[in-house]
């Protein structure tokens, strides 16, 4: 009877927790269209088109190595250089300063440095001074209190003093979600934010990309592990060679018919008791 | 705000206040040290006689006052200013090329500075209307800002990192070295003794007038690297971040290596090549105060200057009665500290 409950609870909610009414006006969108970009004088992207990326919602950017997600990540950070078009509510990305992006993208990059002898404090405050940031007044005690309150609610207050230097991985890891998302950018590009951390922290870090959404923001991460793509997001883009291999839903993007031909495994999606989908990996495909 | 939150803010504050306190103890010991230095020398002074000569000139005699100010105190000053542009130099750099390792020294440009001097020194070719006495300066600065600029240049162009930068600074040593043993196997002995002694990096060629030349540009220099303190700090974070926050990497990078090239040249040039000042400055700097660039610049000044200033000290009393080039004295004080690095960075 009860798990009959939990079922009707998870049904209404696509097997996720219940979303908390947020109070924002989720309105807003990315839109891609005929994006190029590589390294050098290799395309890794070509003549890209994606369905717009929507406020409120967490996408996941997922697919084998070298499909081209991290590069998309890069792009939409500005980190390459790009021809094509990417809107923001109407307004071009392409080709904006360094300056003005930081006022719209967060980027948290795969590798952080593990050998820089700052605090997470300090490095959270470098993060917000580093170029003129208009929400934040030049006094002290408003920065000091918006790095406070990014680390209190992304859980690590109490590693706010501990060198960077010092941290496990995946503290580190957390550390670098804090200075991400303290200028409050309205796109937020996760780059494998989950890689170092263990199964709690996953779990934490996926349901704070989810908060960051329903707060007003579109949520863009690229994982590797497809159940937490299956629990997680709104939507995922499964990615091969440049290309979109799969779009829609969780469980419309991610079928074994699509992995099969992007990853070359054998795979089932099956429901959990509680009307979870998992996906389980049975075997290569044979050639 | 909670009470946890609370207590990171006063813990915060505590921080920055025991920064500033640590500067405030490096400057009061790079004072001291340049006292000591003024009293060390072949004829020896007592403390409180330059200390008396320094605050109250007409009190001591005028041999007295002669050793103190005319002698000494170029020496002891150039020092300071020496130690402070090379440590400065050497900390961007390091954050700039995110290499622990980086430093005017290691990178080039002082070996294009001695290719520089030997070219005056040994051939008599410098920029046309340059007086003879000008030249090995001109050579030197001349060639030591060619070499930043050369470094610049790499830096702008596509898909040169960091690594690449450290790498061409490496070819730059190796290339100049190689130069400058041409000149030397075709030099006079007279030419040959004359250029190894500027080599060694002496403070024995400092002057008032090149101690304002000097002062002039750190005091136009300094300020623009403290006021990209905390871009610097961003860069620390890593570049894809420090860009995500709003730096322009490329241009931050260009503008630091043009102030680190005005720096080393305009001290290279005065003194020679004076070596590892700008790798364990910014080091014991960071060791200090860590990474915050708001205080390891000022910092690195200051270690800079105290470790010049006892390199100094330690030059005139090593031998009694003789003052070995301080270049000698910096090399040999760096070269241990430059492999303990080495070793802490593979233990890590």
């Amino acid at each position: 009877m009860e798990l009959l409950e939990q079922q009707e609870v998870l049904g209404k909610t696509e097997g996720r927790p219940p979303l908390i009414e947020s109070g924002c006006e989720l309105i807003g969108k990315l839109e891609i269209k005929g994006l190029n970009a590589g390294y050098g004088r290799k395309t890794i992207l070509d003549q890209l088109d994606i369905p717009p990326f929507e406020v409120g919602q967490v996408t996941v950017l997922t697919g084998p190595n070298a499909a081209g997600k991290s590069t998309l990540l890069r792009a939409l950070a500005g980190l390459l250089e790009v021809q094509g078009s990417m809107k923001f509510n109407g307004r071009e990305l392409v080709g904006m300063t360094a300056r003005q992006r930081a006022g719209i993208i967060g980027f948290m990059p795969q590798h952080v440095p593990n050998d820089i002898n700052l605090s997470v404090m300090e490095a959270v405050i470098s993060a917000l001074k580093a170029s003129p940031f208009d929400a934040v007044s030049g006094r002290n005690e408003t920065l000091h209190g918006r790095a406070l309150d990014v680390l209190e609610r992304i859980g690590i207050t109490h590693l706010a003093l501990d060198h960077l230097s010092q941290l496990s991985g995946g503290q580190r890891q957390i550390a670098s979600l804090a200075r991400t998302v303290v200028r409050d950018p309205k796109i937020l590009l996760l780059d494998e934010p989950t890689s170092a951390l263990d199964l709690k922290h996953q779990v934490k870090v996926m349901k704070l990309a989810r908060s960051f959404a329903l707060d007003g923001r579109i949520v863009i991460i690229v994982l590797h592990d497809l159940n937490l793509a299956l629990r997680w997001a709104d939507r995922v883009i499964v990615m091969d060679k440049g290309k979109i291999a799969g779009y829609g839903s969780p469980t419309e993007s991610i079928t074994a018919k699509t992995i099969a031909a992007v990853y070359g495994v054998q795979v089932r999606i099956i429901n959990c008791p509680l009307g979870q989908p998992h996906m389980i990996v049975d075997d290569e495909l044979k050639p | 705000m909670s009470q946890e939150k609370e207590n990171i803010a006063i813990g915060y504050r505590k921080q920055f206040t025991k920064r500033v306190l640590l500067l405030f103890a490096l400057t009061g010991a790079t004072i001291i040290s340049f006292c000591v230095d003024i009293a060390v020398g072949p004829s020896t002074l007592g403390f409180t006689d330059v200390l008396k000569t320094l605050f109250s000139k007409d009190s001591m005699d005028l041999a007295t006052q002669v050793i103190v100010w005319e002698v000494r105190m170029p020496y002891s000053i150039m020092a300071l200013l020496v130690g402070a542009s090379l440590s400065i130099a050497g900390c961007e750099m390091q954050t700039i090329m995110n290499n622990a390792m980086a430093s005017p020294f290691t990178l080039g440009v002082s070996a294009a500075a001695s290719f520089g001097a030997a070219l005056a020194i040994i051939i008599g070719v410098s920029l046309p209307g340059v007086g003879t006495e000008w030249m090995v300066l001109a050579n030197a600065f001349l060639f030591a800002f060619g070499a930043t600029m050369l470094l610049q240049t790499l830096s702008s162009l596509k898909g040169a990192g960091p690594e690449g930068l450290v790498l061409f600074g490496i070819a730059l040593v190796f290339t100049f070295n190689a130069f400058t043993g041409i000149l030397q196997y075709m030099a006079s002995a007279e030419a040959l003794q004359q250029f190894i002694f500027w080599s060694l990096g002496s403070l024995t060629k400092a002057n008032w007038e090149s101690i304002r030349f000097l002062l002039i540009i750190i005091f136009a220099i300094v300020p623009f690297s403290l006021a990209s303190a905390w871009k610097l700090t961003a860069l620390r974070l890593g570049e894809d971040s420090a860009k995500s926050f709003g730096v322009n990497v490329g241009r931050l990078r260009f503008l630091s290596l043009l102030r680190v090239s005005i720096l080393t040249a305009g001290s290279v040039s005065f003194v020679g090549t004076i070596g590892f000042i700008g790798l364990v400055g910014p080091h014991i700097a960071k060791l200090l105060v860590g990474e915050d660039h708001r205080f390891s610049l000022p910092a690195s000044v200051l270690s800079g200057a105290l470790i010049m200033s006892l390199a100094s000290i330690a030059s005139k009393a090593i031998v009694h009665g003789a003052i070995i080039p301080v270049g000698i004295v910096t090399s040999l004080i760096g070269v241990p500290v430059f492999i303990i690095l080495i070793f802490n960075k593979r233990t890590k």
